[in-house]
Order: C-alpha cells, then sequence, then structure tokens
C-alpha cells in the first residue's frame, strides 16, 4: 500500500496517458495544484462574466417583445431570440469539447478530478432559455478558482453564484417582513436553497439540524439575487430584517448585510458534521463506495485542524496508506470513462477544433447519455450517484461496449496498435487474460475495443 | 441465479417505448412482476413531492385561503364532496370520479419526519420500513415475493437508474431500447473473457447480451409517438393485458417550490394522461381487476411561499383510480389547517401512515395475509381497519 505513479493516475487523476507525466509522489499532487492551471489556459471556456452578456441579450430582447407594436415585428424578435438561443447551445457543446482536453491533455490530472468532484457537490443547472447552458462558466467562475483554498470560500462562491441562486429559487425568496413584502403582499420565503445547502453542501442529511434551522437560514439567505448586467447582488430591501438564529448562533441585526451570509456559510462549513460529511464524500468519490473509516477518520480530523484548508484535506487523504491499496474498485462514471480514453489514446487537440458540434454529439454527448449520465444533467441538487452499481446496468455496459468498438477509429482513423495501446491504457494492470485476449484480436478496432471495455480500465 | 428474459421478450417489451423515451427528463425506469391471479396492480411513485393541498382542495376548510392567496383562487371547481375540490388540471378524471372509480387519501405519511429531503424522503417510500435498509430492498419486492406461485422474472425497467421499490433479491435489470449490442461471435467471445476477471462486469456484460444479443435487425422499433409518460403507460397497460400483474414507474416534476400554478398543472396533466392511458388501453374487462396507486414521498408546506410556490412538507395524498376501486370518495381524517392543528406548525399533520393504504391495496391485489404484510412487507406496521376503498 504504497503510493505508485500509475495508481495516482489512474484513481486520483485523469488515467494513463501515453505522453503526460505522471506525478511522483502525494506532495507533487497537492503541489501542482498550487501551480498555474495549465490546461484551463490551453483550452479556455467562455467565463460566466462574459457568458452574462448572453442574459442581458435575452433580456432585452424579451423587453422589446413585450413591447412591439405589431405581431410581425414580434416574430421577428422570437426568430432572433430562437437563433441566439441555439447558437448558444452550439458553442456550450465546444466547451464541452473543451472540458475533455483538458482532461486528455493535463499533467495535473488531479485537479480536473477535483474539479469535477466539487461542480458535482455544488450541482446547479439552468432552468430556462440562455441559462440552461451556463453550467461550465458557472464551474469557471465559482469551482474551479477555488479548490486549493478554503472550503467556507469555495461554498460562499458557489451558494452565492447567480447560476445556483437561479437552480434553487433563492432569487424569489423574499423576507416576509421586508420592505419589497410591504409592497408584494403575496412575496415570502422559498426554502430550496437553505435545505440544501445544510443537507448537501455542509453538514449532510444526518446532519445536527433541524427544520427551524431551514427555515432560519431560509430567512438569512432573502436578499441574495442576481441581475444579468451585474450578476450576484444583494437586496437590502428584499432581506428579512432582525437576527436569525442558525445551530444556536445568532446572525444579522438592525440592517441586513451580505456579511451575514458569509459569516453563516463560514460557520457552517467549520461546522464538524461538515468535516465528516466533505470527508466521507471525498473518500468515497476517490476510493471506493465503502471506504475504511479510519481513512474517512483521518481525512475528517485534517479538515477541523485546518478548518476546512481544502489542500491540506486532500495532503490527508492522499498520504493515508490506504489510498493507496493496490486492486482497482470505484466504476467511472460515464464522462470519466470516456475522456480516460480519449486520454490514453492520446487524442489530439486538433482533431477536436475543428470538430462541429453535432460530431461532438454524435461521438460523446449521444453515448454518455446512453451511459446513463447526460452531460450536466443530473436527475437533482444531490449530483450523480457514487454507486458502483449505477454505472454498471446492463444497459450502460452495452453502451460502453459499443463506445469502445466504434469510437476509437472514429477518434483516431490511424488506430494504435492494440498491444501499445494496452500498455498505455493499463500499463501495470493489465492482466494476463486482458493480454492474451487483446494480442488475439482480429482487427485493432476489437483489440482497442477489449483494452476499453476490460474491467480493469472501467475501474479505478 | 439471474434470470434472463430472451431476446424476444425483452424486444416486445423494450422496443414497444421507441426511441425518444430515452431522451426525456422525465422518464423513469419501469418494472413489471408475474402473479398468478387476475387482479392488476399499478403503482405510479409522484416524484418531488405531490402538493396534496392543491390536488385535493380542502375549500371548505376556512384556514385554506388564508394559508393560500394566490394558489386558492378558483379551488371549488370542480368539486368532488362539497369541502374538496380537484385541481383543474385532473379536470379529465372527473368522469371516474362520477363513475366511482376515483378516490383519494388525504393526509398520509411514511414514518419519514423532520428532515424533508428528496432522497431520503424516497429511500423510505420505496423501503417501507421505518429507517431505511437498503439491503432489504423495497416494499413492492417483498409482496410479490410473498405470493405462492408468483414467477420472480426479471422486472427491468427504461432509461436511467433503478426503481428501488422493486430492488431486492429478486433480479432486476434495466435496458434502454436503443443500446443495442453488435459483435462479432468470437468478439463476444473474447470480450466474455475479459469481463470473466470481475464478477460484477461479467454478469452484467451477461446481461446485456443477453437482452440484445443476435441483433434486432430482424424487427423494426415501433417509434414510440407522443409524449414518454403516455408511452409508458400504453407500455404498461399491452403487459397487463398479458402476464404481468404488477407494474410500478414514476412520474417526476411534482417539486413546485416556484410558480406553482404552472408546474403543478403539467405534472397533474401528464398523470391524467397517463391514467386515462391506462384506463383506455386495458379495456373494461381488465379495468375492472385493476388499481393505479399514486404516492409521493412527502407533501408540501401549508402555507404558500414567496415565489407563488410551496416548500417540503409532510403530510400529502394518495390517488386511487381503477374499476376496482370504491371510489367516488375523499378517504382519511382531516386534521385541519389552523396553525395549532399543523405539524410542527407548518405542514399537513399526517393522520394516516402512506403504508398503512398500501398494505389494504396489497391484500387485495395480491391476495397477501394481515400477518406478511404486517412482518415482512412493512415490518412492525399495524394494518388496521379497513378503510374500504377497494371492492
Amino acid at each position: 500500500m504504497v503510493f505508485s505513479p500509475e495508481l495516482a493516475e489512474i484513481r486520483f487523476g485523469c488515467g494513463l496517458s501515453p505522453v503526460q507525466a505522471r506525478p511522483q509522489s502525494p506532495a507533487a499532487m497537492v503541489d501542482a495544484l498550487l501551480a498555474a492551471d495549465v490546461a484551463a489556459q490551453a483550452f479556455p471556456i467562455e467565463p460566466f462574466p462574459a457568458f452574462r452578456a448572453r442574459l442581458v441579450e435575452q433580456k432585452r430582447l424579451a423587453r422589446a417583445m413585450r413591447q412591439a407594436d405589431s405581431p410581425a415585428r414580434q416574430a421577428v424578435l422570437k426568430d432572433e431570440n430562437r437563433a441566439r438561443n441555439k447558437q448558444t447551445r452550439r458553442e456550450s457543446i465546444l466547451w464541452f469539447g473543451q472540458s475533455l482536453l483538458r482532461w486528455v491533455h493535463t499533467s495535473q490530472g488531479f485537479r480536473e478530478r477535483l474539479v469535477h468532484f466539487w461542480a458535482d457537490h455544488f450541482t446547479a443547472q439552468g432552468k430556462r432559455g440562455a441559462m440552461t447552458h451556463g453550467g461550465l462558466p458557472y464551474q469557471e467562475e465559482a469551482i474551479r478558482p477555488n479548490i486549493s483554498g478554503r472550503f467556507e470560500d469555495l461554498l460562499f462562491d458557489a451558494v452565492t453564484h447567480p447560476l445556483m441562486v437561479h437552480y434553487l429559487d433563492q432569487r424569489s425568496s423574499i423576507g416576509p417582513g421586508s420592505e419589497i413584502a410591504r409592497e408584494k403582499p403575496n412575496a415570502g420565503l422559498n426554502e430550496n436553497l437553505a435545505r440544501e445547502v445544510l443537507e448537501l453542501h455542509t453538514l449532510g442529511v444526518s446532519g445536527p439540524y433541524t427544520q427551524a434551522d431551514v427555515r432560519q437560514l431560509a430567512e438569512l439567505f432573502t436578499g441574495m439575487g442576481y441581475l444579468p448586467h451585474k450578476g450576484f447582488i444583494y437586496r437590502a430591501k428584499a432581506a428579512e430584517p432582525g437576527a436569525e438564529t442558525v445551530l444556536g448562533k445568532n446572525y444579522g441585526g438592525a440592517k441586513a448585510r451580505l456579511g451575514d451570509v458569509r459569516a453563516v456559510l463560514r460557520d457552517l462549513a467549520r461546522h464538524p458534521a461538515t468535516a465528516e460529511h466533505v470527508a466521507t464524500k471525498l473518500a468515497v468519490h476517490f476510493l471506493s463506495d465503502a471506504p475504511p473509516p479510519e481513512l474517512v477518520a483521518h481525512v475528517a480530523a485534517r479538515y477541523r485542524e485546518t478548518r476546512g484548508e481544502l489542500t491540506e484535506v486532500y495532503r490527508a487523504l492522499l498520504e493515508h496508506p490506504l489510498a493507496w491499496e493496490p486492486g482497482l474498485q470505484n466504476v467511472k462514471p460515464a464522462f470519466d470513462y470516456v475522456a480516460s480514453g480519449c486520454r490514453a489514446l492520446a487524442l489530439s487537440a486538433e482533431r477536436m477544433t475543428g470538430a462541429k458540434p453535432n460530431h461532438l454529439k454524435r461521438v460523446f454527448l449521444g453515448p454518455m447519455k446512453m451511459m446513463g449520465q447526460p452531460w450536466l444533467r443530473p436527475a437533482g441538487p444531490d449530483g450523480w450517484s457514487e454507486d458502483d452499481s449505477e454505472w454498471l446496468s446492463p444497459q450502460g455496459q452495452a453502451a460502453r461496449i459499443g463506445w469502445a468498438m466504434s469510437a476509437p477509429t472514429r477518434l483516431t482513423p490511424d488506430l494504435i496498435d492494440p498491444r501499445a495501446f494496452l500498455d498505455h491504457a493499463l500499463g501495470p494492470y493489465a492482466s494476463p487474460v486482458l493480454r492474451r485476449q487483446v494480442h488475439g484480436a482480429e482487427t485493432r478496432e476489437e483489440g482497442v475495443g477489449l483494452v476499453l471495455m476490460s474491467p480493469s480500465f472501467q475501474r479505478r | 441465479m439471474t434470470d434472463i428474459p430472451t431476446r424476444r421478450q425483452v424486444l416486445n417489451r423494450a422496443l414497444a417505448l421507441g426511441c425518444s423515451a430515452a431522451a426525456s427528463p422525465l422518464l423513469t425506469p419501469l418494472s413489471l412482476a408475474q402473479t398468478p391471479g387476475q387482479n392488476r396492480l399499478v403503482v405510479i411513485i409522484l416524484r418531488g413531492g405531490m402538493d396534496a393541498i392543491d390536488v385535493i382542495r380542502p375549500y371548505g376548510d376556512p384556514d385554506y385561503r388564508l394559508a393560500r392567496p394566490t394558489l386558492a383562487v378558483g379551488s371549488a371547481q370542480p368539486d368532488l364532496d362539497g369541502f374538496f375540490g380537484l385541481h383543474p388540471a385532473f379536470k379529465n378524471l372527473m368522469p371516474l370520479w362520477k363513475k366511482g372509480e376515483l378516490a383519494f387519501v388525504q393526509a398520509v405519511a411514511t414514518p419519514y419526519r423532520n428532515k424533508r429531503s428528496h432522497f431520503d424522503g424516497q429511500d423510505l417510500l420505496e423501503g417501507g420500513l421505518v429507517k431505511h435498509d437498503a439491503a432489504r430492498g423495497g416494499w413492492l419486492n417483498r409482496a410479490v415475493q410473498l405470493v405462492p406461485g408468483a414467477e420472480m422474472q426479471t422486472a427491468f425497467g427504461l432509461g436511467q437508474g433503478v426503481q428501488r421499490v422493486l430492488v431486492g433479491s429478486a433480479p432486476v435489470a434495466h435496458w434502454a431500447p436503443d443500446a443495442d449490442l453488435s459483435l462479432s461471435p468470437q468478439t463476444l467471445d473474447r470480450a466474455r473473457q475479459v469481463m470473466s476477471e470481475d464478477p460484477e462486469f461479467s454478469q452484467a456484460f451477461a446481461q446485456a447480451v443477453a437482452l440484445s444479443s443476435g441483433g434486432a435487425r430482424d424487427r423494426k422499433p415501433e417509434q414510440g409517438k407522443g409524449p414518454s409518460h403516455v408511452n409508458i403507460a400504453r407500455y404498461a397497460a399491452e403487459q397487463l393485458r398479458g402476464d404481468t400483474r404488477v407494474v410500478t414507474f414514476s412520474l417526476n416534476g411534482w417539486d413546485t417550490h416556484r410558480d406553482q400554478s404552472g408546474g403543478l398543472a403539467r405534472a397533474a396533466d401528464r398523470l391524467t394522461q397517463a391514467i386515462l392511458t391506462l384506463r383506455n388501453e386495458l379495456g373494461n374487462a381488465i379495468w375492472d381487476k385493476t388499481t393505479i396507486v399514486t404516492m409521493s414521498e412527502f407533501g408540501r408546506t401549508v402555507a404558500e411561499n414567496g415565489s407563488r410556490g410551496t416548500d417540503h412538507g409532510t403530510g400529502g395524498a394518495m390517488i386511487l383510480t381503477g374499476g376496482a376501486v370504491r371510489g367516488g370518495r375523499v378517504f382519511g381524517d382531516w386534521p385541519g389547517l389552523a396553525e395549532a392543528q399543523l405539524f410542527q406548525g407548518r405542514d399537513l399533520m399526517p393522520t394516516a401512515d402512506v403504508r398503512e393504504m398500501t398494505g389494504w391495496v396489497l391484500k387485495w391485489a395480491l391476495g397477501l395475509n394481515t400477518a406478511d404484510l404486517e412482518r415482512q412487507v412493512f415490518p412492525g406496521l399495524q394494518l388496521g381497519s379497513d378503510p374500504g376503498f377497494l371492492l
């Protein structure tokens, strides 16, 4: 149970690559998080502030439609809106391509894994119009820059992000005693975000909170909103006046301020139940469905000692001997599966740069949906399942096998020799049985497909 | 020990839904079971927390309008019984109500309290225990296994995920019609060798092969025309006309935190269409032996929230319909909506357990006895007196 560069890359990174250097120690893996984000620089994705221009434009068109003086004018505006939405959808598919290329070409695999982990922990989805495509811009702004800081900062940026505020209905939650509520008698609270912050983002569902805490937190959250041209805003006029009590502690007072939201999120982030919840989720995600309790305890202790200093939390995970059990365990989710396949194939950025959205849909997004993971569309705010059984359905396996047999030759027409590919993809994890079958394969497609469908390649 | 349906069975079942089904976010898995006997049971899980108070509207309760200033508008129509009105999006079910084939049970809940989490709430709803225990599977699975001579043949769903209510020691596979494997016999053999090193993969692979090998080329998939919930209902009806006796699926979209009047109407419309499709496709003789029951993980807050919606609550409702239902009545003890009558001052107070009501449905549909229901299916539950909602 010792560190190995191959296991580091398979279990904690994006999978083995024939061209990228492997990390040489746990310390190097953490240090890489503090170095420049090379993959994001090489493969940019539209950041949220730029994405907001699309929301501004949408709002302008909506207003013009309301004010249009003729049905003909209205129809023209409607078409323009539709065309813009279509354009945004096409571009968002290209951003998916960039995400994939980051995974394929990074030398900081642990960073990509953490971005995906936290983006899932803080699942947020657009529900209408252009916002529907805001998932990756949200990650660029709220998640990616925060994965190696303090959990409380990540929490604050994710929870106050316009996409989260939109997704969990926070914008329409108005303090019943607020200034706005006096003008709109039906205005009132919406508990959705407050509940998920306690249940999913911080303490966990078995944490020590009650319905009263949900309610008080919802009152404290009133005032949080966003505007297309400004991004996140805090409207004191919508905020419930007076103090609120969450987990026995008072927040706020005479004047409503965003500082109180920051304070309660900081306290929730530093709560021991959050330490336990985050440590367990990390261990389940990186190790197995039932991780060793002593390892979870070790990670949670470090979290508590450092008040959620994430690089230290990761260090605790990586330094524990049980993190390096040699047997591969978790089954990769669909994206990780296809992306690590592309990494083993050393899919070139040049082949992807000219790719049309429809091509990406055919080769990646469609198959991922069949594998049970439509891109950025989990069923609810709890994100994707960590249960291996979720990815082991016969249907999902059939989709993986279909992809393994057909995609590699479409992606790399000059398909690699499967015997070499076996070493590229699995290194020391190629079993004698697999080696024999791959060496005996009739065609390159078949040989490469067998490697990719093998249990060793699907686990990590 | 895995029952694998023949390819023909699978094609017959799976293709009926067509390809459009897999793409719908509202599509959820569907599971089937065969038992002897003639009674049919359809369990529809309404995910997200159905607002009982907005579906079966207590317009006769003076506190109702106070709690729901915008949602209560026009609530007496269509009228059910002089106290409750039905949400207008369900109006096409009124002929069933008038025939006595539609009933409601108000103010019911699972034992789940306080945290109001969808995910825990659904686990408990489908598990049917006081405390969730994944290892014990779902209540419907436990119930079906108690039926003498029941053939626990594969129940499989379509789409993503699994329907926990039928999960258990009976084999479950899930399948989407367009996930087809086409491997040459040689490749198939190599793949089998490769998978043989890992029992979990080996099993999934064997099922995948059984479900699709030989290629589906000899039969053209019937493209499912129309929305997926209608296709699911049509498909369920087709199975219930054959050997299938129990079907379960779920419909999403009930989590109406915001602008509930629109969201609930859409969800209600889907459910109405699903029910009426079942009604029409089953035919009179089978409909007379059928009970359709809906349940949801919890109800919603009595008071409207600030977004013309409602938040997670406790007491909810069940809908019962079918030729076997003694309907035209709203069952359940109405607890009232005055603040002191609410659960924790906010939610509809549950006056009965969803599992108790379900127990009576199972007693009828599967012929189970009280002792088995109280010990095996819902351990620790007291079945109480017969509410009398089935013929």
